[in-house]
């Protein structure tokens, strides 16, 4: 047993986190992430130098990287800055066009920005009800808030295809694109097709897309636990030093008790990240994802909230970096399956097993 | 990261499974799935047969007669017992006064009562609440006064665990009453049968006989008892505290715990499907599983911290408050689970007329009763956080 970063790991996220540091600090991330393109096309360029989304696939892709805990490093770094740059998507284009054994060297180098329309309004988690469908090899149907797809040159779209759900590409010029901000920084957009000319990339294409899932959910957890770990720092910073009634608010033991329950729980948070990283590729990927993604649902929740309310009036203002990391942690529940959509799925494994002897 | 045991560490895993097999009797595990209050031959011959492998003493060094494992192979040893409903080892010999003979005993004490531990001779319990001294407990007040060669003892002790089966008790006296509290406290070895000491039993919460009160009234002990120096006292009840959190987390108990409720999930119906179908019982118990999952791993990162750092630091805190939340959430679950079944008092009467409520089941509400010691005693949870806000956050 061993929970130390390999060699390897360790510097991807030495070298990533002081890029970060010394290049994305708050000011610069609170001016690109909240104006168009919501994000910083030159410093998306310098990640890619840094072969960040290299780190995200495997040799076999074009990459160097692309395990559970590849991931895990890559955006637990990204969570710290709060770095509003579209990996997210690009790690997910990666895992369909490996799928597909499409070449993807201009997605990895940074070049060529996709952005990936899964799920849809009405079933934005579960892919069983989605509407975009296939014709003759166009594409007709609504695919809504696609991160990154506001600056993205094209997509990677899930459509019904006969019985089945394929995945098509769809270049942003052949569609309606209209993109916006979002409300934790960073951009979005909305996909329309009406009989839109595709590319199909991959029909039955269900256990890639499910994949990708997984992918984009792990990510959000390492996220989350880079995000936490700022939000608890600052957080104690500011126990330490504001004062009330003659003493440093940290001195009262109604707000000591209450920062122990969120050490309790970030911590059983980066626990159920590096369980969920390790069981990439294996057998029960997707159980252990969407454990981990409810719990970091859960706790995510806590630490927004508990940190503005400890925070008082100031984490009230836009001004104080700490309510953008707040703002962050509660929105990334609405990304890739919120808190009860994955507790559903682990509940669903109850039914299943049923059939299965003990 | 590799969450894997290396391949002794699985070899070893594999050893235990195999002696748990073949040497824990059924009926002792049957009494502890039951939740059974386990009779002192029961404890006593479990022990006799871990000794008989040399596996009783799991946290003492080669030197003294333990196994000399490393806090990974302890962690894999207390997992496969509490999976294999084997009963619990006792503490206070083995796992408390042991570890504390053994760093500030003499050689003498250490010759005398290490292998009267090993072997079963002595059965000790634990002298350290009062009535007025619970989280608070350097405000103890049970006195201990030199006269001669002897301390002479007047006091009261209180949640004493199996007192009525010990031969002898080690206490935390009060030595001299000026300064801080935690300066004039002594730590001292008693024998249960010196004139002078009174154990009466305390019924809890569900009607059984664990804890008890100790009076001591003008109790004579030889100053030869005194483990350390006098006024000492208090730096070896801090190391024995921690002693106690080791395996605080009890994640195989809960293990079990989650097994056992699944199961009975499924077997029980309710609306015409199993219970393991609603949703709403299904979504407490996900949640329960996930944390636990979680625990796990928690566990796990501090038992290697523990490894790396020579032993476990303030963090395991963090593992006495989730464990014992984790593992109580689940009794509640398995309470519930049971609806008005869990209701009827397990008298013996009861006990017996396996037609009314499974075995298996009629103490279940009585477990759920029992173990919400579990977030109190040991330092409640909210002393571990106190420990852990000192410790860590340095507000």
């Amino acid at each position: 047993m061993d929970f130390n970063l390999t060699e390897d790991r360790r510097m991807l996220a030495e070298t990533l986190n002081r890029y970060l540091a010394d290049q994305y600090g708050a000011a610069h991330r609170e001016q690109v992430a909240y104006a168009a393109p919501f994000h910083d096309p030159q410093k998306w360029r310098e990640i890619a130098d840094l072969g960040i989304l290299q780190a995200l696939a495997p040799e076999t892709a074009g990459g160097f990287g692309g395990a559970g805990f590849d991931i895990t490093v890559v955006f637990e770094a990204l969570g710290r800055a709060l770095c509003p740059e579209p990996v997210l998507p690009t790690l997910m284009a990666s895992r369909l066009l490996a799928a597909a054994g499409v070449e993807q060297g201009a997605l990895l180098d940074g070049t060529m920005r996709y952005g990936v329309g899964l799920g849809e309004l009405e079933s934005p988690y579960a892919l069983d009800q989605i509407e975009t469908h296939a014709e003759n090899g166009r594409l007709s149907g609504r695919k809504s808030v696609i991160y990154g797809g506001n600056d993205a040159d094209r997509f990677l779209v899930a459509a019904r295809n006969g019985p089945g759900i394929a995945v098509y590409e769809v270049l942003a010029t052949d569609a309606q694109v209209k993109g916006y901000g979002l409300i934790d920084g960073g951009g979005a957009a909305e996909l329309f097709l009406e009989n839109t000319p595709a590319r199909l990339l991959m029909e039955d294409a269900g256990g890639a897309v499910n994949d990708a899932l997984d992918a984009g959910a792990l990510a959000l957890c390492g996220e989350a636990v880079g995000l936490m770990d700022v939000t608890l720092q600052t957080l104690l910073e500011y126990l330490r030093t504001r004062k009330q009634f003659g003493r440093t608010i940290g001195s009262f033991q109604a707000l000591q008790h209450r920062v122990v329950d969120m050490v309790t729980e970030i911590e059983q948070s980066r626990s159920i990240t590096i369980l969920a990283a390790s069981r990439m590729g294996a057998d029960d990927q997707s159980r252990s994802v969407s454990m981990a993604k409810n719990l970091i649902g859960r706790t995510a929740k806590l630490v927004a909230e508990e940190t503005i309310q400890m925070h008082g009036g100031i984490a009230m203002t836009w001004e104080a970096p700490v309510s953008h990391y707040a703002k962050r942690l509660t929105m990334l529940d609405h990304q890739l399956g919120d808190t009860d959509e994955h507790l559903e799925r682990v509940m669903a494994g109850y039914v299943k097993s049923q059939a299965a002897p003990g | 990261m590799d969450l894997n045991f290396t391949p002794q560490e699985a070899a070893f895993q594999a050893e235990v499974r195999t002696f748990l097999r073949d040497n824990l009797p059924a009926e002792f595990a049957r009494a502890v799935r039951d939740g059974d209050e386990l009779p002192k031959a029961l404890m006593e011959e479990w022990h006799a047969i871990l000794n008989g492998q040399g596996w009783l003493a799991t946290t003492w060094p080669k030197e003294f007669g333990g196994p000399g494992w490393t806090p990974v192979q302890r962690h894999i040893f207390e997992e496969e017992c509490a999976r294999a409903n084997a009963p619990r080892i006792v503490p206070f010999g083995l796992a408390m006064l042991g570890p504390v003979l053994q760093k500030f005993g003499t050689p003498a004490q250490q010759a005398e009562y290490l292998p009267r531990i090993l072997d079963g001779t002595d059965w000790w319990c634990q002298g350290y609440s009062e009535p007025g001294a619970g989280s608070d407990l350097a405000s103890l007040k049970t006195r201990a006064m030199r006269d001669g060669d002897d301390y002479v003892i007047n006091g009261q002790k209180t949640w004493t665990t199996l007192g009525q089966y010990a031969n002898r008790i080690f206490c935390l006296v009060r030595t001299q009453t000026e300064g801080k509290p935690q300066a004039g406290i002594s730590f001292i070895l008693v024998d249960v049968d010196t004139p002078g000491i009174e154990m009466r039993p305390i019924r809890l919460i569900e009607g059984g006989y664990e804890v008890n009160e100790v009076f001591f009234t003008d109790v004579r002990v030889p100053a030869s008892r005194l483990v350390g120096q006098e006024n000492e006292g208090w730096t070896i009840a801090k190391f024995l505290l921690t002693h106690e959190r080791t395996n605080i987390a009890g994640v195989g108990f809960s293990m079990q715990a989650l097994d056992e409720l699944k199961a009975l999930a499924r077997r029980i119906r309710r609306n015409a499907k199993p219970l393991i179908e609603n949703p709403l019982f299904a979504a407490r118990l996900a949640q329960a599983e996930i944390d636990l999952e979680a625990m796990k791993i928690t566990n796990l990162r501090m038992l290697v911290r523990a490894r790396e750092q020579g032993g476990p630091g303030p963090e395991t805190s963090i593992l006495k408050i989730k464990g014992t939340v984790v593992r109580q959430a689940l009794n509640d679950l398995s309470r519930r689970a049971l609806g008005p079944a869990a209701a009827p008092f397990p008298s013996e009467d009861l006990l017996g007329n396996a037609s009314l409520v499974p075995e298996e089941h009629a103490r279940n509400a009585a477990r759920y009763f029992n173990n919400r010691k579990l977030s109190i005693f040991g330092g409640s949870n909210e002393i571990q956080r106190n420990i852990l806000t000192k410790a860590m956050l340095e507000l």
